[in-house]
C-alpha cells in the first residue's frame, strides 16, 4: 500500500534497475498522465490562485471582477489565524501519538508476530473496508455522554461529574488519531520489514542496551518509513474537517471546517481560495523543510 | 511453541528468547511489544464492533447513532428499504470502478516511464507527481470545484466530475506503489530474456509484465478503497448526485437508517474474507511450487 513511500531498496537489483534506463521514446508513456495532472491539478490551483484575488465584493451570482486583491490574504489570516493553529496543533499531536501507537504495533508485526504476521497485517487494514464515516459515527456513540467510556472516566475520577468527553478536543484527536493510524502503521511496518534483525541483534551482542541499540540502529534503519508514514498522517490531518463536525463544535473547527463552508455554504469563493491556497503552502513547506531535515531525498 | 523447533536450524530467528538469568522479567520485555501492539490492534477494532452491534438494533427514536435499544434482524433483511441508499451504492460502485481502471493505466504507463526510460525533466514529473499527495483533500476539491464552474461544466456536476476527481488523488498513490515494485525488480532477468532472442514485446509479455504484477494490484487495490471511501473531494465535485459517503453524511443529522450500519458491516466482511482468500490461494500455489 503507501509502502511505495518509502525509499527504494539499494539493492543490487535496483542499481541494475538504474543502468537499465534506456533513452529512446519511453518518456512517451508519461505524457497521458502528465497531460491529466496538468489539466486537473496544476490548472486549477493556478486557477484558485486568481481567484483568491477577485474582488471580495463580488458574489457567486453576480460574479466577481478580477482586481488583484491582495488584501483578501491577510483578511483571511486575520479572520482565521486561530483555525490555522488549531489546525496544525491537532495534526501535530495526532502525528506524535500515532508514531508512538504506531511504532511497537509496526515493530511487533515485523518482528514478533512469528506465523501471525499476515493475519496482523490484514488487522491494521481492516478497519479501512468499512466506511471511515460510519466508524467516526461510531465513535460519536461511543464517546457519547451515555456511552461507556464517559461512565468509567468519570468512575475513575479522570473526568469531573458530568463531564463530557464529546465534543471536546479531545474527542477529536482522538477521532484523527484513530483515522489515520493504519497512514502510520503501514510505512512504518514496510520500513521496519525490510530491516535485517541481525543487525539489531549484532547490538545486542556488542553490549549495547535495548534502549541503546534502538536509538542507534532500529530507529535509524527505520527512518525511511517513519518520513512516509508521519507525512501520510500530518497531511491529511491537517485539512480533515469531518472528525472536528461529528465529534467536536465549533469550538473544534479547523481550517478545513472553514474552507468547506466558506465555498459550499456561502459561496464566497476568494475567502476560500485565499484559506486553501494558505494552507496548501504552509503545508507544503513544512514538508520540505520535513523532508530535508529527515534527509531522504529519494522520498518522490 | 514453534520456537522450539526452529531454534537449532535458524539461529536469528526473530523474537527468539536468549537464555537469561530472570525467566519472567525476559518474557515481559520479549512480549511486552507484541501486547501493546495487540492492544493497539483492540482500540483500532473497537468501533467496528460497535457498527456490527448496531446493525442488529432496532431504534425506537429519531437517531441510530444513539445507544443500542433492542435486537432485530430486520436490518439485515430490508438493506435498500431506506430510499436512495442502494442507489447511492450502485453510483459508488460505478464511479470507484471507473476511477480505478483509468488511474491505475495511467499510472502504471507513468510508473514505467520513470523507472525504466531516462529523460530531461524527471525531477519535475516527480514533482508534480508527489504534489497531489502533499495537498489537503480540501484543498484539492475546491480548486476542482472552481474550476469546473468557471468552464461552465456546473451543469454537469455528478458522475463525469467525480470520475475526473478520483483518477486525480488516485494517480500519485498508483504511480508511487507500482514504481516501487518496478525499482525493486531485478533487470537482470530481463536482459536475460533478452540474450536468449526474445524481442522487446515478447520480454514486456512474458518477463515484465507477470513481475510487475502484484504492484499493479495492489496499486488498483489502494485506488478503489481511496476512491470508494473518499468523502471530503467527492463533497465539492458530486453537485446532486449522491455516493455511499455523502449518503452516510447526508443522513446524519435526519433519522439515521441502521441498515447503513449492516452496509458497514458486509463491507468489512466481505473483503475480510477476499483477503483471507486471496492469501490463502497465494499460499497453496506457493506450496505447489
Amino acid at each position: 500500500m503507501s509502502a511505495g513511500l518509502t525509499n527504494r531498496p539499494r539493492t543490487g537489483a535496483a542499481v541494475d534497475g538504474e543502468t537499465a534506463r534506456r533513452r529512446g521514446w519511453g518518456w512517451l508513456l508519461l505524457v497521458p498522465g502528465m497531460l491529466y495532472l496538468g489539466i486537473f491539478f496544476v490548472f486549477p490551483t493556478i486557477q484558485l490562485f486568481f481567484t483568491s484575488l477577485y474582488d471580495p465584493s463580488g458574489s457567486f451570482e453576480t460574479g466577481y471582477s478580477m482586481t488583484w486583491h491582495f488584501a483578501n490574504y491577510v483578511d483571511a489570516l486575520t479572520s482565521t489565524w486561530n483555525l490555522f493553529v488549531r489546525s496544525f496543533a491537532y495534526a501535530g499531536i495526532t502525528t506524535l501519538v500515532c508514531l508512538l501507537l504506531g511504532y511497537p504495533l509496526a515493530y511487533a508485526i515485523a518482528f514478533r508476530a512469528g506465523r501471525w504476521k499476515y493475519f496482523m497485517l490484514v488487522l491494521v487494514i481492516a478497519p479501512f473496508f468499512t466506511s471511515f464515516l460510519l466508524r467516526t459515527l461510531a465513535w460519536r456513540t461511543i464517546l457519547s455522554d451515555q456511552g461507556p467510556v464517559t461512565s468509567f472516566f468519570q468512575l475513575i475520577g479522570v473526568l469531573p461529574e458530568g463531564g463530557r468527553l464529546l465534543a471536546t478536543p479531545v474527542a477529536v484527536i482522538a477521532g484523527l488519531i484513530y483515522n489515520f493510524m493504519p497512514f502510520m502503521t503501514l510505512p512504518l511496518y514496510a520500513a521496519l520489514d525490510k530491516v535485517d534483525y541481525r543487525l539489531i541483534e549484532a547490538a545486542g551482542d556488542l553490549y549495547s542496551s535495548p534502549l541503546t541499540g534502538f536509538r542507534k540502529v532500529t530507529f535509524p534503519l527505520s527512518m525511511p518509513g517513519v518520513v512516509a508514514g508521519t507525512l501520510l498522517t500530518f497531511i491529511p490531518a491537517c485539512g480533515d474537517y469531518i472528525n472536528a463536525e461529528l465529534l467536536g463544535t465549533p469550538k473544534q473547527y479547523m481550517v478545513g471546517n472553514r474552507i468547506q463552508s466558506a465555498f459550499l455554504t456561502e459561496h464566497n469563493y476568494p475567502l476560500a481560495a485565499s484559506l486553501s491556497l494558505i494552507l496548501m503552502a504552509v503545508v507544503l513547506v513544512m514538508v520540505i523543510a520535513y523532508v530535508r531535515r529527515a534527509g531522504t531525498e529519494e522520498l518522490v | 511453541m514453534a520456537t522450539v523447533a526452529t531454534r537449532e536450524r535458524v539461529s536469528s530467528q526473530p523474537g527468539q528468547a536468549r537464555p537469561s538469568k530472570r525467566p519472567a522479567g525476559r518474557w515481559l520485555s520479549d512480549h511486552l511489544v507484541l501486547l501493546v501492539g495487540i492492544v493497539v490492534l483492540i482500540y483500532m477494532f473497537v468501533p467496528i464492533g460497535y457498527i456490527f452491534a448496531l446493525s442488529f438494533n432496532e431504534p425506537s427514536g429519531r437517531s441510530a447513532t444513539a445507544q443500542f435499544e433492542s435486537f432485530t434482524w430486520s436490518n439485515w433483511t430490508s438493506i435498500c428499504e431506506p430510499e436512495g441508499l442502494c442507489a447511492s451504492l450502485k453510483l459508488s460502485f460505478e464511479v470507484s470502478i471507473t476511477a480505478t481502471i483509468l488511474a491505475t493505466i495511467l499510472g502504471t504507463l507513468m510508473a514505467f516511464a520513470l523507472v525504466r526510460h531516462s529523460f530531461r525533466g524527471r525531477g519535475a514529473s516527480n514533482l508534480v507527481i508527489f504534489l497531489p499527495m502533499a495537498t489537503p483533500e480540501v484543498v484539492m476539491g475546491s480548486s476542482l470545484l472552481a474550476m469546473f464552474v468557471s468552464v461552465g461544466f456546473d451543469s454537469v456536476l455528478g458522475f463525469i466530475t467525480i470520475v475526473i476527481a478520483h483518477v486525480l488523488f488516485c494517480l500519485s498513490f498508483v504511480v508511487v506503489t507500482v514504481k516501487a515494485r518496478l525499482a525493486g525488480m531485478d533487470a537482470r532477468l530481463e536482459q536475460a530474456a533478452m540474450d536468449l532472442y526474445a524481442n522487446e514485446w515478447q520480454t514486456f509479455r512474458l518477463i515484465t509484465l507477470p513481475l510487475a504484477t502484484p504492484g499493479i494490484v495492489a496499486a488498483a487495490l489502494l485506488a478503489f478503497s481511496l476512491s470508494f471511501d473518499d468523502f471530503i473531494v467527492t463533497n465539492f465535485t458530486a453537485g446532486q448526485s449522491v455516493t455511499f459517503p455523502l449518503f452516510i453524511y447526508g443522513s446524519k443529522l435526519k433519522d439515521f437508517p441502521p441498515q447503513l450500519f449492516v452496509v458497514g458491516s458486509l463491507m468489512f466482511l466481505i473483503s475480510f474474507v477476499f483477503v483471507i482468500a486471496g492469501e490463502l490461494w497465494r499460499r497453496r500455489r506457493a506450496a505447489i511450487r
